[in-house]
């Protein structure tokens, strides 16, 4: 069965018509030739796959396609440019938050989503007292930040990025 | 030989492809731009041992968009069955769960995966053997352990030597089947032109030239009738070293539909059969020393699998051979022959499952001695390379112990193994594990240089950058080669159409290809002087190395961890981790100290999560996804450093490089458990430490 939809992706508006089975990361990645969202694992295990949807971070092999008519995507592609990184880009690079670049899209997606939930005051496992507003500590950082796995082992450096591109 | 002056080596540089990694623009595989490309989807053996007598291919067929499906009844026949890890699609014999039986090529990945899930595949099942025991009765000795060690060694009378001992160490340690987990799993895209008579796999491989001719010879092709190209590729560890099933898969397929790109992305739980592992291991160290701690013994006997189809045998006791002085010495290797896949390089292998069983031993024999495990160390430091009996080019890990120690506020460590309060009412100790790893250079590897019409250098090489900073770090040797600035370099790596290159792998690139460069960069300047005009070009190979006949060349370390254990539940985590290493020149300290930390990192992951669990009964890894198979996260990694010796070797290469790449993981996993025991009196010998084994123990 086929359905067509149309979303902003990095700015641009799109249209695809697709098999309902089609994830949101396959149309991304096989049909509109959006390749920074990365497949890692396709069951939503590894965060590679990670965009701002709508502004939230979202794994997008955990989507189908076609839920998502209208929506506003951004991926690390329209965060910034090589000539004028995302201030998160800037971080990963002064940090070398990253060796093989894989998972680098997804976390950085997740990074800019994860402050954004700090911000809002939202608790995390480690948040010690629920009430009050959670603080930027390396702590719920790297909790909030565990969903996006990186092999090459890059996590301290992710983590002070990350603390970097929030402002220290 | 030589060291050439360094302006560009020891810089810290940033990643040069990083603005294109940051931005998710660096293509991997499958994102390079494909023109209505088809997709492969495999169909995967459901039994661990038997023979396929039926596949009923009807219902996959008439799933819309299907274009072929190949079984070893249709497929072409491939030319050479010398390596059976290659015979694809050829036989209907399995030899264990999860090997190809079948694929299906679509028009889109929907429809190739639901049609492989309707290939009906019939069997006749034999008895199947899974699992790793020290008395299994098949055990055999390989010819040699990888890539090319004796299997066994035996030097003196250990029994005898043993047996003067003051003190002795007799234990069995274990370590489970490990996954490398790239976080991008294999894939190829591969393209059969006919008209060309040439095939182009897009491939995410540590070798492209080891695809080439690995592969080309199965399909009856000259190696110059196959391109492979991979600019990026999303880690490999190992496992990307050499060609796997799927790459002969994924070449079938499109020989099959020709003029047509086919992409084959294997899924996560796919590389749990067909990419490679790390072998169980189970490993006797016997050690004994006089009561001033001399090593007068030390004995490594080690068990482990391989696939019945191709062997593998990884090295684990090598590097007993070497570390330490010893009066009398034996190492050996015994393989299990398994229905099981076939295992392969996982990162450091040998050193890795090795030094934690050698280095929890020698902790161990302090323990008992009552001394200090750095001065163990330091005590039983030999004057030359126990194996080779030649003198060490550079050996720094006292000084790689002493520095580490004095930073990592070892002197205040009570060595007494007990039940040590912590924070939080948890119980609280500290380990130390030496790490080593050797200097391996490749035979082969050209590099070609041209001066371009702007005047700045091209430098060719088919080298392969897996995320170790090889776009950079190779960059900074040809800028020193040529005496010029980084500015001026400009690197083409990736591609078989590039001079030919050895893998990257055994921590060899910057050794190899690094070598290669610079002798290109010497004939250059030696041939148009310092100054080349446009036009000009050269040619160097990687020579071999005459100095390796007097030196022995290894890289050393010193690894300190510290955990926090809760009493109740048996979970472990590490509040700190440092690594001091001494690995000759580093080329780029930003890019070398992220390899280093990288290693740590899953040397903690070893240590405390990684198991791959065989199901005994169906021969599946039954957590065969990363839900199932843990791998270090975020929140498992603190205070985790790294730092070196500034180690001058004028002998391992011109850039005195020795290798970064796996000396990280080495020795990690044995810091941890020698903390745990510091930390609880109780010694646990099977990796990786869960909190049921500490519970069980008794904690």
């Amino acid at each position: 069965m086929q359905t067509t939809i149309t979303l902003t992706v990095d700015g641009q508006r799109r249209t695809a018509t697709v098999d309902t089975r089609v994830t949101l990361l396959d149309l991304l990645r096989e049909h509109l030739g959006v390749v920074a969202p990365k497949k890692g694992c396709d069951h939503g295990q590894c965060g590679s796959c990670t965009v701002l949807l709508d502004g939230r971070r979202v794994t997008t092999c955990l989507a189908f396609a076609v839920q998502h008519d209208g929506a506003e995507i951004t991926t690390a592609a329209g965060l910034g440019t090589a000539d004028e990184p995302h201030p998160m880009q800037r971080a990963f690079l002064d940090h070398d938050g990253f060796q093989c670049g894989y998972c680098t899209p997804g976390q950085i997606c997740s990074a800019v989503g994860m402050l954004a939930e700090l911000e809002a005051g939202w608790p995390s496992h480690v948040t010690r007292d629920v009430v009050s507003r959670p603080q930027r500590t390396p702590a719920e950082i790297r909790e909030r930040m565990s969903g996006n796995l990186c092999r090459c082992g890059a996590y301290v450096n992710i983590v002070a990025a990350i603390e970097q591109a929030a402002g220290g | 030989m030589a060291v050439v002056e360094q302006r560009e080596i020891g810089a810290d540089h940033e990643r040069r492809d990083g603005p294109a990694k940051v931005t998710g623009t660096a293509p991997y595989a499958a994102e390079h731009p494909f023109a209505d490309p088809a997709y492969a989807h495999p169909v995967q053996a459901s039994i661990a041992r038997g023979t396929i007598t039926a596949i009923d291919a009807g219902a996959a067929a008439a799933v819309p968009g299907v274009l072929a499906i190949l079984t070893h009844e249709n497929a072409e026949r491939l030319a050479s069955d010398e390596d059976q890890e290659y015979w694809v699609l050829q036989s209907p014999e399995v030899s264990f769960r999860g090997q190809f039986v079948a694929v299906v090529i679509a028009d889109g990945p929907e429809a190739a995966r639901e049609a492989a899930e309707r290939v009906e595949v019939s069997y006749e099942r034999r008895d199947h053997d899974v699992v790793l025991r020290a008395d299994h009765p098949e055990l055999y000795a390989p010819e040699q352990v990888n890539p090319s060690f004796p299997t066994d060694t035996e030097d003196g009378d250990v029994e005898a030597a043993l047996a003067a001992s003051a003190a002795t160490v007799d234990a069995i340690y274990t370590t489970a089947a490990n996954h490398n987990n790239p976080m991008e799993p294999h894939t190829t895209v591969a393209r059969w032109d006919p008209a060309a008579e040439h095939l182009t796999l897009h491939d995410s491989t540590q070798s492209v030239h080891n695809v080439r001719e690995l592969l080309a010879p199965l399909f009856g092709l000259d190696t110059e009738q196959v391109t492979v190209i991979a600019p990026h590729i999303g880690g490999g560890f190992g496992s990307k070293g050499m060609p796997h099933a799927h790459d002969v898969l994924a070449c079938l397929a499109a020989r099959a539909l020709p003029a047509r790109d086919v992409k084959l992305a294997l899924t996560r739980q796919m590389l749990f059969s067909v990419a490679g592992y790390r072998t169980p291991t189970i490993q006797r160290l016997r050690l004994g020393a006089d009561a001033d701690g001399h090593l007068l013994a030390l004995v490594h006997d080690v068990w482990e699998q391989t696939s019945r189809i191709k062997e593998f045998a990884e090295q684990t006791a090598v590097v007993s051979r070497g570390m330490y002085a010893a009066r009398a010495r034996a190492t050996t290797h015994r393989l299990a022959p398994l229905d099981v896949p076939v295992p392969s390089w996982m990162r450091a292998p040998g050193e890795n499952p090795g030094m934690y069983a050698a280095e929890a031993a020698v902790d161990e024999l302090a323990i008992a001695l009552g001394i200090d495990p750095i001065e163990l160390r330091i005590r039983n430091e030999p004057d030359v390379d126990p194996a080779s009996g030649k003198p060490y080019s550079t050996r720094n890990l006292v000084e790689c112990l002493r520095r580490g120690a004095e930073r990592f506020g070892w002197a205040d460590r009570d060595h007494a193994p007990s039940r040590k309060p912590g924070p939080d009412g948890r119980l609280a100790g500290t380990g130390v594990a030496a790490s080593t790893y050797p200097v391996y250079r490749m035979s082969v590897s050209d590099a070609t240089i041209d001066v371009l019409p702007d005047g700045r250098y091209r430098v060719q090489i088919g080298a392969v950058d897996l995320g170790t900073g090889t776009w950079t770090a190779l960059a900074q040797v040809a800028a020193d080669a040529l005496g010029v600035g980084l500015e001026q370099v400009e690197l083409q790596i990736g591609d078989t159409s590039l001079p030919h290159a050895s893998v990257a792998g055994g921590s060899s690139g910057i050794t190899t290809w690094g070598t290669a460069v610079t002798e290109a960069a010497r004939n250059l300047l030696e041939a148009h002087g310092d100054h080349p005009d446009a036009g000009a070009s050269a040619t160097g190979s990687v020579s071999k190395n005459e100095a390796a006949k007097r030196y022995a060349m290894h890289a050393f370390g010193a690894q300190f961890v510290a955990v926090q254990i809760d009493p109740d539940t048996g979970e472990i985590t590490v509040p700190r981790a440092l690594g001091v290493f001494a690995a000759g020149r580093i080329v780029n300290p930003r890019t070398a100290r992220s390899q280093l930390i990288g290693g740590m990192t899953m040397g903690l992951s070893t240590a405390l999560w990684e198991q791959s669990v065989i199901d005994p009964v169906t021969g599946h890894y039954v957590n065969h996804d990363l839900a199932g198979y843990h791998v270090a996260t975020c929140a498992d990694i603190r205070d985790l450093e790294a730092e070196w010796i500034e180690e001058d070797d004028p002998h391992v290469n011109p850039m005195g490089t020795k290798g970064i790449g796996e000396i990280g993981i080495v020795g990690t996993a044995a810091a941890v458990v020698n903390a745990i025991h510091n930390a609880t009196g109780i010694r646990i010998r099977d990796l990786p430490i869960t909190p049921d084994k500490l519970l069980t123990a008794g904690l």
